[in-house]
């Protein structure tokens, strides 16, 4: 006992320290620095300051909260209502085609994904194709823009983050007894009614792992909207950044992580605290 | 029965959504324009730029030197978390198991933000070197996952008829359970050089003034609207990379015929 529990210790260890410090301090200091004066050169000061804390009530923040959530339910949304069809279908093809589909979901996930933002603001640029081609069609005007709103932002998140809602969904739907679908079948359900009545629910806690890994870093969202949206679609990461980079003040910058952290951590800890039940 | 066919209709379609942007990038790399909307003839004069480009050369040189560092201490660190979380009703691993599962949760933005400020609070340069200890704090997570999904059907039967045959602990492990975990270990090892060599938003944070990585030089590149064609061509490259890469490590994690 006494030799296994130090064998255990000797293992955790190295992880365990590690993370402590590259992970717990750093997300510590966040909240320490949130309570320091910054100074005007761009440094922290010394001593404590509500500044920071206090420069978050700011109507302007509100607003920017808000649109960091609906930016990030609207993308969960479309994320989870395409992958729903999706493993479902993936779920009933042969096996062979079923992981051969899997390495196509994947590959995605392995690509840079500087890239394929990159990829995305050239095919909605003012001069792309897909605009000269709309405008061709009449339907856009002019000097309508596909680059720099809200479309262009949920858009290019669902690209980047469908792979992560289809592959929980896809483990869900492996399990799902289709069998069930055939019986509200028989029972004379049309197909609409058997899958929303049927699949959605059987599928629940793939729905639920979806949302989280979609919704959660969505929040933290930093790069879709700075490279293919615009001053009306800037969501909290953005707003990190700037204070960040361009502002040089780095208390504001922890207060307004500190705040994102709190969004984000806390229905993590929520959720385990249901758990046992 | 009668299937419908929306759902298949819409994977399709997905699909497409998928591979199209990539495909038309990879397309666009071979485009004598300068300018996307154009196709002015078939042209490999981008990539043949490429290779006058030092700065590209000298990021992706830093860029290979911190992933191969991240993954290697991540593969020692992942493991060695992935073994200690076996040892499953502990006060100790349920810690263990919350701090491991904080860097696959927490987005970015904050993990890049935390870390700068520790830098700062403890006087550390910003270098490569921090890029790599903030790049081995993820991948960590990562190996220890991919890890720890094949100690699941792992087969400790081996281990145990070593032992009995009057190995040691130590020999057991190097000699038995070591190589037989090794594929895991380096998928998981694999997945870590990826994930560095991919990573924007964190290195963004924690590097400092001329310790730019080919994501973070490309990234102002293209904010600059600066050389968008030789972008294209860099892109398609690493997109080949990346292909190739998946290949191997499908290799890797297909399971084995026998278990021994």
């Amino acid at each position: 006992m006494n030799k296994e529990r130090r064998s255990e210790i000797l293992a955790t260890a190295p992880s365990f320290l590690w993370l402590a410090m590259f992970v717990l301090v750093p997300v510590l200091i966040i909240f320490a620095i949130a309570f320091r004066p910054a100074l005007p050169a761009g440094g922290i000061g010394e001593g404590w300051s509500l500044d920071a804390v206090r420069s978050l009530a700011e109507p302007a923040y509100l607003s920017l909260l808000l649109r960091t959530l609906w930016i990030s339910a609207l993308t969960t949304a479309a994320c989870i209502a395409l992958s729903l069809p999706v493993a479902y279908a993936m779920a009933r093809l042969t096996p062979v085609w079923r992981s051969r589909v899997l390495l196509l979901v994947i590959v995605p996930f392995w690509t840079n994904f500087v890239i394929r933002v990159f990829a995305w603001q050239q095919i909605l640029h003012a001069q792309g194709y897909l605009a000269e081609l709309l405008r061709g069609l009449h339907l856009i005007g002019p000097n309508d823009r596909l680059l720099g709103n809200l479309g262009a932002v949920v858009l290019v998140s669902v690209y980047t983050y469908l792979p992560f809602s289809i592959l929980p969904l896809f483990a869900a739907a492996e399990k799902f007894d289709f069998g069930l679908l055939d019986a509200a079948r028989d029972l004379g359900a049309k197909p609409a009614r058997a899958f929303f009545g049927v699949f959605v629910p059987g599928v629940r806690q793939g729905i639920i792992t979806a949302f989280l890994v979609v919704f959660i870093p969505m929040l933290g969202s930093y790069v879709v909207p700075d490279m293919v949206g615009g001053t009306g679609t800037q969501m909290i990461g953005n707003k990190i950044a700037q204070r960040n980079f361009s502002d040089r003040n780095l208390p504001e910058a922890a207060a307004l992580s500190g705040a994102l952290a709190l969004l984000v951590l806390a229905p993590m800890f929520l959720r385990r605290k249901e758990k046992p039940q | 029965m009668k299937k419908s066919r929306l759902p298949f209709a819409t994977l399709l379609l997905v699909l497409v959504f998928f591979y199209l942007p990539i495909g038309f990038l990879v397309l666009n790399s071979f485009n004598n324009s300068r300018y996307a909307s154009k196709w002015n003839g078939f042209s490999t004069r981008w990539y043949e730029r490429l290779t006058e480009r030092d700065d590209l050369v000298a990021a992706l040189g830093n860029s290979l030197k911190i992933a191969t560092g991240a993954s290697l201490a991540s593969m020692v660190l992942g493991t060695a978390a992935a073994f200690a979380l076996r040892h499953r009703a502990s006060k100790l691993q349920d810690a263990h198991r919350l701090l491991v599962a904080v860097p696959l949760v927490l987005p970015d933005i904050l993990m890049g933000m935390s870390l700068l400020l520790l830098f700062i609070s403890f006087g550390l340069k910003l270098s490569l070197f921090t890029i790599t200890l903030a790049h081995i704090t993820f991948c960590l997570s990562y190996v220890a996952l991919v890890v720890q999904a094949r100690l699941q059907d792992f087969d400790f039967n081996a281990v145990e008829a070593a032992r009995d045959l009057g190995a040691t602990k130590l020999q057991a492990f190097v000699k038995v359970t070591l190589p037989l975990l090794a594929p895991g270990i380096l998928a998981g090892g694999l997945l870590a050089f990826t994930l560095s060599i991919d990573d924007y938003v964190i290195t963004y944070f924690v590097k400092g003034p001329g310790s730019d990585t080919l994501p973070t030089l490309v990234y102002a590149m293209i904010k600059k609207s600066k050389d968008l064609p030789v972008i294209n061509a860099l892109s398609s490259i690493m997109l080949l990379v990346t292909f190739a890469v998946v290949a191997v490590s499908q290799r890797l994690t297909r399971p084995t015929p026998s278990s021994i």
